[in-house]
């Protein structure tokens, strides 16, 4: 057969903890009163999620969650990132985020990249199929947007503390 | 004398194409309700208006241009005659559906629609033949009504009945849908918006590739579809608009070749169809476009129909047979194209794998997400079958989505 690279491929590609997140997400549902929100859709291939994040004032990402709809790349990688950054400091998370984003979209990538995402590594078989790349990244980039607004949502309770 | 019979290992050395290989396999290309195949017929004409013929139109003295422009003149006959519209001056050459559309939101709608007046189109429409109706309803004041789907895929026509009215002024609605493959009732609509004094435009983008389309016995006031659907070029389609009306609307874009005289206070605009076709035009694609037309008209819709017919009826009960495949559009009338669900595997992942098998098909939303909404899915993945696809590539499909399902079991 002449089809051995591509099954190598796919297996890199669809790998049994990426198809074990797909099957049962992590974190998935929606979060009450969350300090920061956004929603991540990729117009092309529909694949559409909400992220909330609850971000303690001292900048520790306490509780994040997301839910949605996509195919299994998109959505074992938001629930593999939900394990991942739970409990970070938020700049621990933006880092893993560039260094995340730096593996999936740097050919020249390196092994130190690859050890800082420590299991979120497994993504980079999605490197071979350039198409899903966007796939893989669509929720980091939501989290990137949810991060955003939850520090507006600080300094917004922070004034109401102010004015009390 | 024997008629040659439709041999299908004959047609497909026709598609050089066809013999290409994709991820280590020979491609099976079943994406042909977005763009077909060309034939070798149409890459040489081509070709050869390239290396040895080319030349502008309607601008020279000079015999190359004199030539090209009596090439495009006759393909506009070719193209009159595809759709047994009564005269040249009736078809407009445009890039593409899409562009057709817009012209007549823009070049009738744009001046023949009043606010309140109402605009009718289908739920199952591609978003080429919403958006340009919305905007110009956003920007006229007019209201947009929508004829519903029914499960089936068939649209409602109890309620496109009730929604036609004295207000309707103008009905688009597509021949054929190229998200669930139906084939629309449109003589009958036709008829009916013409009961309440509407103008009718059909979106044949996805009807021309495969049906025999004759627009007077339609009698639909405009008509269009892409080339690049029919196995001609990318960048030329086809507007078919009744004389009348045509000769009533306001051009949509201005410049070269669509004037009689121009001073810096007034213009008069040229006869149809130069009214309508500003600037130099796709003069090398509508060459190919003819030598497209020549080809289907050579192998004949009969065949055409037959064959596709049997590639539906084989895909459909090929994949009904694949537990965890679920076909969305069961439309008794339908073009060939399968549209369908893979229980629990995201039309994007069934691509993927697909893709490694060489078999190329469309995933997402099509380009028709009120359709999608309407079957609550976020995307299928859709094989669409052309006359030279084989029962061997349904086969191959087949096996593929089966390896879709292990992986993701």
């Amino acid at each position: 057969m002449n089809t051995n690279g591509a099954e190598v491929k796919l297996n890199d590609l669809y790998q049994e903890v990426i198809l074990d997140h797909n099957k049962k997400p992590r974190n998935f549902g929606k979060l009450e009163d969350p300090t920061g929100y956004a929603h991540g859709v990729n117009p092309l291939c529909g694949d559409d999620y909400h992220v909330y994040l609850k971000v303690e004032p001292d900048g520790l990402l306490k509780q994040i969650a997301f839910e949605g709809q996509g195919c299994a790349i998109s959505k074992s990688s938001a629930s593999l990132m939900t394990a991942a950054v739970q409990g970070k400091k938020v700049v621990e998370v933006k880092a893993l985020k560039d260094q995340f984003i730096h593996l999936l979209t740097d050919s020249m990538a390196s092994d130190a990249t690859r050890t800082a995402v420590g299991k979120l590594k497994i993504f980079e078989g999605v490197k071979q199929f350039p198409v899903r790349v966007k796939c893989a990244t669509l929720i980091w980039r939501a989290l990137e947007e949810a991060l955003k607004t939850s520090r507006d949502a600080t300094v917004e309770v922070s004034t109401e503390k102010e004015e009390k | 004398m024997l008629t040659t019979a439709f041999d299908v290992k004959q047609i497909r050395k026709d598609f050089p194409m066809l013999e290409s290989v994709m991820n280590g396999r020979r491609l099976v290309y079943l994406d042909n309700a977005a763009t077909t195949q060309k034939p070798r017929s149409v890459i040489d004409r081509m070709s050869r208006f390239l290396k040895n013929e080319y030349a502008t139109i309607h601008r020279g003295v000079y015999t190359f241009s004199q030539e090209s422009t009596r090439e495009c003149d006759l393909v506009r006959e070719k193209c009159r005659e595809f759709l047994n519209a009564a005269k040249t001056s009736e078809i407009i050459f445009v890039r593409g559906a899409t562009e057709a559309i817009n012209l007549v939101a823009t070049g009738y709608g744009a001046k023949f629609l009043k606010e309140k007046d109402e605009i009718i189109v289908s739920e199952i429409e591609h978003h080429s033949n919403i958006v340009p109706w919305q905007q110009l309803a956003l920007k006229k004041g007019l209201v947009l009504k929508v004829i519903p789907v029914l499960d089936s895929g068939e649209l409602d026509m109890d309620v496109f009945k009730k929604l036609l009215g004295p207000r309707t002024k103008l009905v688009a609605v597509t021949h054929v849908s190229n998200a669930l493959g139906t084939v629309t009732p449109v003589l009958e609509m036709i008829r009916l918006a013409h009961e309440v004094g509407a103008v009718i435009l059909i979106d044949g983008a996805q009807g021309a590739p495969h049906l025999p389309v004759d627009v007077r016995e339609l009698n639909c006031d405009f008509y269009c579809f892409s080339g690049h659907k029919i196995y001609g070029p990318t960048g030329v389609g086809v507007l078919y608009g009744k004389e009348k009306i045509l000769e009533a609307m306001d051009p949509y874009q201005f410049g070269g070749d669509m004037i009689e005289t121009v001073t810096f206070e007034k213009v008069t605009f040229a006869k149809l169809p130069a009214k309508f076709e500003a600037g130099t035009p796709a003069i090398a694609e509508i060459i190919g476009l003819g030598a497209a037309l020549d080809y289907l008209k050579k192998i004949g819709f009969e065949d055409i129909g037959r064959s596709e017919e049997e590639l539906l009826e084989y895909g459909t009960k090929s994949l009904l047979s694949i537990d965890g495949v679920k076909i969305i559009g069961t439309a008794p009338k339908k073009a060939s194209l399968i549209s369908f669900e893979v229980h629990g595997v995201h039309p994007h992942d069934v691509g993927t794998v697909l893709n490694e098998e060489g078999i190329a098909v469309r995933v997402g939303h099509h380009c028709a997400q009120p359709t999608m909404r309407h079957f609550h899915v976020p995307a299928t993945t859709r094989a669409s079958f052309a006359f030279y696809n084989t029962k061997e590539e349904i086969d191959a499909l087949v096996a593929g989505l089966k390896k879709v399902l292990k992986i993701f079991r």
